[in-house]
């Protein structure tokens, strides 16, 4: 394959039209399997797919083909973004559009090949085929861009994510890949690589939304030896997992777009900061600068533009705050990550005191097409103040689970009901958590605002990292705003007193919500409400005195949810009740004596005898002994006990 | 550049580059800080600084926040103060309600703010700790319950005195102070300077006390108990009874030690003399014969402690002459014991330091012989004003009176060792005489003696020889000249160095807070002793010689060895 | 004799505190935790205090000091996985093991440790023990996969 890296230098890369001759075009079809002369199987091999047993699929693949003595390449590709459906597999026959299908597994495999290769696709595996132009498309078999899913997208970053083998360069250049990188070096100055950012009016993904070309600017503009780029992939907020998901669907792109990033900042050296954790990524990212490296992409002298380059990685030991840049950059200098306080900004003096800019994997990723089709084109992507797409996980009690990119000015309703196809278990939606632990909720009042910055800040909401939970009428509010204070008290530096005591303090409060010590006396529930006025003022104070990001938002949760529910925390307070019967201790069962058969096998389990009755007859709980400890509960088998 | 801001509706100037807080406080105005130290880069991790800028959506610390031309600023409005309330009433949220039992009670950063703040209840009430404080150490206690985490123990140890014993450990609410590995202090390589008590905000970091031993034994009447203190006690001691610093109470404190009943109260600075001698005859021994140079002092225990732990091969260079107050107490179990015919066991002594590493060091093994410690107890200045106050009494109304002379007198050059280069003074003053027989007229070294050096050096001819003499305080300092002379540097035969910066006078034991213009005061007081008094050179001091004559011998002797020298040893610490 | 730790530490070619987290991550990797031993020659490699070097590894979740179990055990507290109640899933560990969060049992066998989102929140709960991944695992399924596990065990020994 040596004269591919040849080809693809020589003829793709360094070819400044954008039109290829026949010859070369015909080759880059071949490298995008767009033009083949054996059947390809695609496997979604990311974290998810891997999780959802991929892995057993990939195995049984192989069998198959060894079985049927066959020849097929087997490519691994990353995740398409529906990751409930996982494992999911493609199929692409010679002249034939590539057909995607959901939930693959060791069992259901051969059948799913059978039919593909018999021309009689299997349909209730089937998510749908691609639209290819010059492919013969499947008859009857629906087009994947009209599954909801994914017919409310516009995928920029996520592009060629579960399309293309995130561990062949080759692919991603046949894609077009690296060309916004040469573009860049050959004919922009780095100050006009900040000036085309400025103007596309990219706003940083990683959740403040500052407009990215100012930040390069500033940096560009402080004087230095040396600078420096950091790539943000620290990403532990609970429920996030887009930064992973590119890395692992898509590492060049991502390189791309820190090479130009730094070359727009006239940085030589550039680190990205990414959760140990997150191996598959790590190792995927690894390999794609080697392959970037053989290509003379990174290094010295680029593409004798005279431009240096290099990447570093490092793992971050888990720490959900060194996301935030002045930890990040303590961390990467081998220190605790605690925040430093700005001024002076990174802009100034960043990692090793020299001008730093640090950015969001999805930024980042978006600069190559920025670059590409221009600034202009950016802007008529998106909303008046938020120009673009975004990209958000969804997860929770919501049937599509996984990551999706929509264009600004979408709203929150849409991507719930419509792409993330409804809630769970035909439940009742009750409220979406937007931005992780530090966000706020949306409720059915709110839920039709639109992705957009502005719009999102006009009620107190943030973007965040751009995750979003789904909670249904059996998600406890209390209790989800507990899980939350919780994550953030864990992940506190402890630097700065409110955010340490107050994270804390205000933790202890719910826990006493929503727990019946005892021996509880009536005063109690005079003390419980004063807490809960108290939580409000210690918010408050968090929110005006901490010193970063994550003390300054620790309290969101808890007072959006507030506002929405306070008769859910009234409820846990006087009532001592938990509507949905997730707070343990408030939750009381009965037995519906229609439907228990005295059994008895309830009152034998039950820890605190709190079940009486006479086998035969219908038995009873004594409401005063109940624990709500949910034994009962999962014990009969008659369906006879129910939360009240 | 200077320019005008807006601060509480009033302008005021501000320097280009300042923070807030030193616009603030050069005009006036107070703003209450924790985590401030001043010298030290702002961490800004309190918050209890924050003041209102209009304009900005959060409070701003303004220890940490550059003054900015365009500001208007509010140091008390209501949202502020809601914001510092908020924030000590979560402090005390979980803090031991100890304040009647606490070493700190009455001088307490964080009491003193929750009554400036008017916290008149517990509004928010917080699990709290239940870590065990850390007794092991022979000079200080750790107690992490009380400790609010502000960093400035951490910092000190780190960045001034280079040692770097503690650190923060975990994270959020979950942090806590501790030596490395979470073991005790006396396991790790704090040198016992004492330097963090004297920035702890709170009762989180104390002296071990030796109180209670002591009013035992003056309790007990078999007992012959009797005191020491050193060269600084006489200016620092007046501050603990509200006095500005720099009062020199010597005679006041003789009176009201023997009225709380002590046997005998003695000066140390006899034994700094006598430490002098023996120092100065070591060290010209050592540049005659060209021997283990540079010599050392070896009279700042955290100093030797450090040599011990850290550069072991380098405990040759040390002065093996004993600390003034291990002189003191050896001569008080021996040749006092002796002309007063009572027995070694019966005699109790106890000293008054400004140090917390003399505590440590009268333990060593090597101060006790037979089971006798050369110094039964030591009491740190605080806690001598707390003697005297629990003895009920008013040391400031007090007829002066002379210390006891048996081995009273001193000459100014035993004063000096209260200050950084002082030692070093002393020591030149004799050796010069030694090297040629005269006396120096300009006794008064002032290369040594500015007090804004963390580092000085001097030279001086002296017959034959030229004495090349470095004076460094903190292990920073100490570091860099090590390592000079590790990297063949070798015209300093004498270097002094003393763990607290600005030497004993601003010793771990002295009074709280010991700010700069207090430890000025105190150096000055010193030096005015200097010039007061008739008796310059330790050599000179009469009683000493007397000593010399009857008792001990020639300086340096097989005798004088024995009795008042000893021996260094390298020591395991979690470094 | 040269220790496993002296050569990871002797492998890297300067001594620049940026590196310091690299070490202890590699070291970890290998001895499985950081021992007193390998932070003291961490100390002394990079001429920092040993509480420093303390005081910063503890800040970071990953780093463990003290031995772990054969199995180590990871339970997804992400968002959706707290929604899909792996609280109780948790509890069932406690419960079987007599162990928390950090800690291994005595036999050295298990050890647990709560982690935030794995990143395959659809088909939670998840868990991974030495890092194979489980996925919408029960309460009641962990008595069956620990029984497992020792049985494997015994078979290796
Ligand atoms: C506590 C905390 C955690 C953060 N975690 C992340 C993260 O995991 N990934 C990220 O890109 N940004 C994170 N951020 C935001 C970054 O600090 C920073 O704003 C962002 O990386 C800037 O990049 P952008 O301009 O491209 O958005 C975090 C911020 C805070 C306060
Ligand atoms: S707000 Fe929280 S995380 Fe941020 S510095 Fe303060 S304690 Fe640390
Ligand atoms: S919930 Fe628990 S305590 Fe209550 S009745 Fe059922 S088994 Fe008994
Ligand atoms: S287990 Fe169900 S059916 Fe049986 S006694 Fe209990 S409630 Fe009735
Ligand atoms: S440290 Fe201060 S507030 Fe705490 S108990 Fe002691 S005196 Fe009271
Ligand atoms: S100040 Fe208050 S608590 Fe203290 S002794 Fe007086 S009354 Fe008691
Ligand atoms: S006494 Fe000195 S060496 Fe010991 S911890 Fe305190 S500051 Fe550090
Ligand atoms: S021990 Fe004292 S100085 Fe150190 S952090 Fe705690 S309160 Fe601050
Ligand atoms: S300088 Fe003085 S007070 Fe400080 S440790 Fe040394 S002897 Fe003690
Ligand atoms: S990895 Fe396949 S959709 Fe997420
Ligand atoms: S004194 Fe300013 S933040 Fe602590
Ligand atoms: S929350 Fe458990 S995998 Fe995401």
């Amino acid at each position: 394959m040596e004269n591919n890296i040849q080809f693809l230098k020589e003829k793709v890369l360094l070819n400044e039209t954008l039109s290829f001759s026949k010859e070369v075009e015909e080759r880059i079809k071949i490298l995008k399997h767009e033009k083949t002369t054996k059947p390809v199987i695609f496997v979604g091999a990311s974290s998810c797919g891997y999780v959802a047993g991929a892995q057993k699929t990939i195995d049984a693949i192989n069998n198959y083909i060894l079985e049927n003595n066959i020849s097929v390449d087997v490519v691994k590709v990353g995740c398409i973004g529906i990751c409930a459906l996982e494992p999911i597999m493609d199929v692409q026959l010679p002249g034939m559009t590539r057909v995607s299908f959901k939930k693959i597994n060791a069992e259901n495999v051969a059948s799913v090949l059978d039919g593909v290769f018999n021309n009689s696709i299997v349909n209730e595996c089937v998510l749908g085929q691609y639209r290819q132009k010059n492919l013969q498309a499947w008859e009857n078999v629906n087009f994947i861009d009209e599954v909801d899913f994914f017919a409310g997208q516009k995928r920029i970053v996520l592009e060629l994510n579960g399309i293309i083998d995130p561990e062949n360069i080759e692919a991603f250049i046949a894609h077009g890949g690296y060309r916004a990188f040469i573009k860049t070096i050959y004919h922009y100055t780095s100050n006009e690589v900040c000036k085309i950012i400025e103007k596309s009016e990219l706003r940083g993904r990683g959740g403040s939304g500052f407009p990215s070309g100012k930040k390069w600017k500033i940096a560009h503009d402080n004087a230095a030896d040396q600078r420096y780029l950091i790539c943000n992939a620290n990403e532990s907020d609970p429920g996030a997992f887009m930064e992973k998901s590119i890395i692992e669907s898509n590492p060049h792109k991502l390189i791309e777009g820190m090479a130009i990033a730094a070359y727009g900042i006239a940085a030589s050296k550039a680190y990205i900061y990414i959760r140990a954790d997150n191996k598959l990524a790590i190792e995927r990212f690894k390999k794609a600068l080697e392959q970037a490296k053989a290509f003379g992409l990174l290094g010295e002298n680029i593409f004798d533009s005279g431009f240096n380059f290099e990447i570093i990685i490092k793992k971050g030991p888990g720490a959900f705050v060194c996301g935030e840049e002045t930890a990040m950059l303590n961390s990467i200098e081998g220190k605790r990550g605690m925040p430093r306080y700005r001024p002076p900004y990174p802009t100034e003096r960043g990692l090793f005191g020299k001008p730093t800019i640090i950015n969001n994997v999805e930024t980042l990723c978006n600069v190559p097409q920025i670059i590409l089709n221009g600034p202009i084109w950016f802007n008529t992507i998106g909303t008046k103040a938020s120009k673009g797409t975004k990209v958000f996980t969804l997860s929770g009690k919501i049937n599509y689970n996984g990551i999706i990119e929509v264009e600004m000015g979408k709203s929150f309703e849409d991507i719930i009901f419509k792409i993330g196809g409804d809630v769970k278990d035909n439940k009742q939606f009750k409220a979406i958590q937007l931005g992780g632990p530090a966000g706020t909720c949306l409720v059915k009042e709110n839920i039709n605002i639109v992705v957009d910055y502005e719009e999102l800040n006009s009620i107190d909401a943030i973007m965040g990292s751009g995750s979003i939970i789904v909670m249904d009428e059996k998600t406890c509010i209390v209790d989800i705003t507990k899980f939350y204070i919780n994550f953030i008290q864990h992940e506190s530096c402890g630097k700065c007193i409110p955010c340490r005591e107050g994270t804390q303090r205000m933790l202890e409060i719910l826990e006493k919500i929503t727990k019946i010590p005892k021996d509880e006396a009536s005063h109690q529930t005079l003390e419980r409400f004063k807490g809960v006025m108290q939580l409000e003022s210690i918010a408050e104070v968090i929110k005006d005195t901490s010193l970063c990001g994550l003390g300054k938002t620790a309290a969101n949760t808890f007072l959006s949810s507030l506002k929405w529910f306070r008769d859910e925390y009234e409820e846990h307070i006087f009532d001592r009740k938990c509507k949905a019967g997730v707070c343990k201790e408030l939750r009381t069962f009965f037995i519906d004596v229609d439907k228990c058969t005295g059994c008895n096998a309830c009152m034998r389990k039950c820890p605190e005898n709190a079940i009486i009755g006479t086998i035969k007859y219908p038995h009873f709980i004594v409401e005063s002994k109940c624990t709500g400890c949910g034994i009962c509960f999962e014990t009969c088998k008659f369906s006879a006990i129910f939360i009240k | 550049m200077i320019f005008d801001i807006e601060v509480n509706n009033k302008i005021i100037k501000a320097k280009k580059g300042e923070t807030i807080l030193s616009a603030l406080s050069r005009n006036g105005i107070k703003v209450p800080t924790l985590c401030y130290m001043e010298e030290l880069a702002p961490s800004g991790a309190c918050r209890i600084c924050v003041v209102e800028v209009e304009g900005q959506p959060n409070l701003v610390p303004s220890c940490a926040q550059p003054v900015e031309e365009w500001m208007r600023i509010k140091t008390h409005s209501p949202k502020v103060i809601k914001a510092r309330k908020t924030i000590v009433e979560l402090l005390l949220s979980n803090h031991p309600d100890d304040c009647l039992y606490c070493e700190r009670n009455g001088n307490c950063e964080l009491q003193k703010l929750a009554v400036e703040l008017n916290v008149l209840e517990r509004r928010i009430s917080g699990q709290k700790g239940k870590q065990k404080a850390d007794r092991s150490g022979s000079s200080m206690v750790r107690d992490p319950k009380k400790c609010i985490l502000c960093g400035r123990c951490v910092r000190v140890c780190e960045e001034i005195i280079g040692v770097s014993a503690i650190d923060f450990i975990k994270r959020g609410n979950h942090c806590e102070i501790t030596p490395s590995f979470q073991k005790g202090i006396n396991l790790s390589s704090c040198i016992n300077c004492g330097q963090c008590i004297m920035c702890c905000p709170t009762g989180a970091l104390y002296e071990r006390d030796h109180l209670p031993e002591i009013i035992d034994s003056l309790n007990n009447p078999a007992k012959h108990v009797i005191i020491q203190y050193s060269p600084t006690i006489s200016v620092t001691l007046a501050e603990e009874f509200g006095v500005k610093s720099g009062k020199d109470i010597n005679g006041m404190i003789n009176a009201a030690l023997r009225k709380i009943g002590f046997n005998k109260v003695f000066d140390s600075s006899f034994g700094a003399d006598i430490n002098t001698i023996e120092v100065a005859n070591e060290l010209v021994n050592r540049i005659k014969t060209n021997q283990n140079l540079p010599m050392f002092n070896s009279c700042c225990p955290a100093w030797v402690k450090y040599i011990e732990q850290t550069h072991s091969h380098l405990i040759e260079n040390l002065a093996t002459v004993k600390s003034p107050q291990q002189i003191m107490g050896k001569l008080i179990k021996g040749y006092y014991a002796e002309t007063f015919n009572i027995s070694a066991n019966d005699i109790y002594t106890v000293s008054v330091m400004p140090c917390i590493a003399k505590k440590f060091e009268a333990q060593r093994e090597e101060m006790t012989h037979k089971g006798i410690t050369d110094v039964d107890a030591v009491l740190t200045t605080r806690e001598l004003a707390r003697l005297i106050r629990l003895y009920g009494i008013d040391i400031m109304n007090i007829e002066s009176e002379l210390a006891d002379t048996i081995l009273g007198t001193r000459s100014s050059a035993g004063k000096l060792f209260a200050v950084s280069g002082g030692v070093a003074e002393a020591v030149i003053r004799t050796s010069f005489n030694l090297l040629t027989g005269k006396d120096l007229v300009n006794f008064k070294i002032i290369e040594l003696r500015s007090i804004n050096k963390g580092r000085k050096e001097f030279k001086i001819k002296a017959g034959d020889y030229e004495i090349g003499v470095a004076v460094v305080s903190d292990m920073i300092n100490a570091e860099k000249i090590l390592n000079e002379i590790k990297n063949g540097r070798n015209d300093i035969q004498f270097i002094e160095v003393m763990a607290c910066p600005g030497g004993c006078v601003n010793g771990g034991g002295q009074p709280i807070p010991s700010r700069k213009e207090d430890i000025k005061a105190r150096i000055k007081a010193i030096y005015d002793v200097d010039d007061k008094e008739s008796i310059k050179f330790a050599h000179k001091n009469p009683q000493l010689n007397e000593l010399y004559k009857n008792y001990l011998g020639n300086p340096c002797d097989e005798n004088c060895t024995t009795i008042l020298h000893t021996s260094f040893n390298k020591r395991d610490v979690l470094l | 004799m040269k220790s496993k730790i002296d050569e990871i530490i002797e492998k890297q070619n300067n001594t620049d505190r940026s590196d310091l987290l690299d070490v202890l991550q590699e070291i970890q990797v290998i001895e499985g935790y950081l021992s007193e031993e390998a932070i003291i020659k961490t100390s002394q490699y990079f001429k920092l205090a040993s509480a420093k070097i303390y005081g910063i590894a503890s800040f970071y979740d990953h780093f463990k000091f003290v031995p772990q179990g054969r199995f180590h055990i990871k339970v997804c507290n992400g968002t959706a996985c707290h929604l899909a109640n792996t609280s109780n899933l948790r509890k069932e560990f406690e419960k079987i093991l007599k162990i928390q969060h950090g800690q291994c049992t005595r036999d050295g066998m298990f050890s647990i440790e709560y982690v935030p989102c794995m990143g395959a929140c659809g088909i939670s709960s998840v868990i991974s023990i030495n890092e194979e991944y489980y996925s919408s695992v029960k309460p009641s399924d962990v008595k069956d996969m620990l029984e497992n596990l020792r049985n494997t065990d015994d078979r290796i020994d």
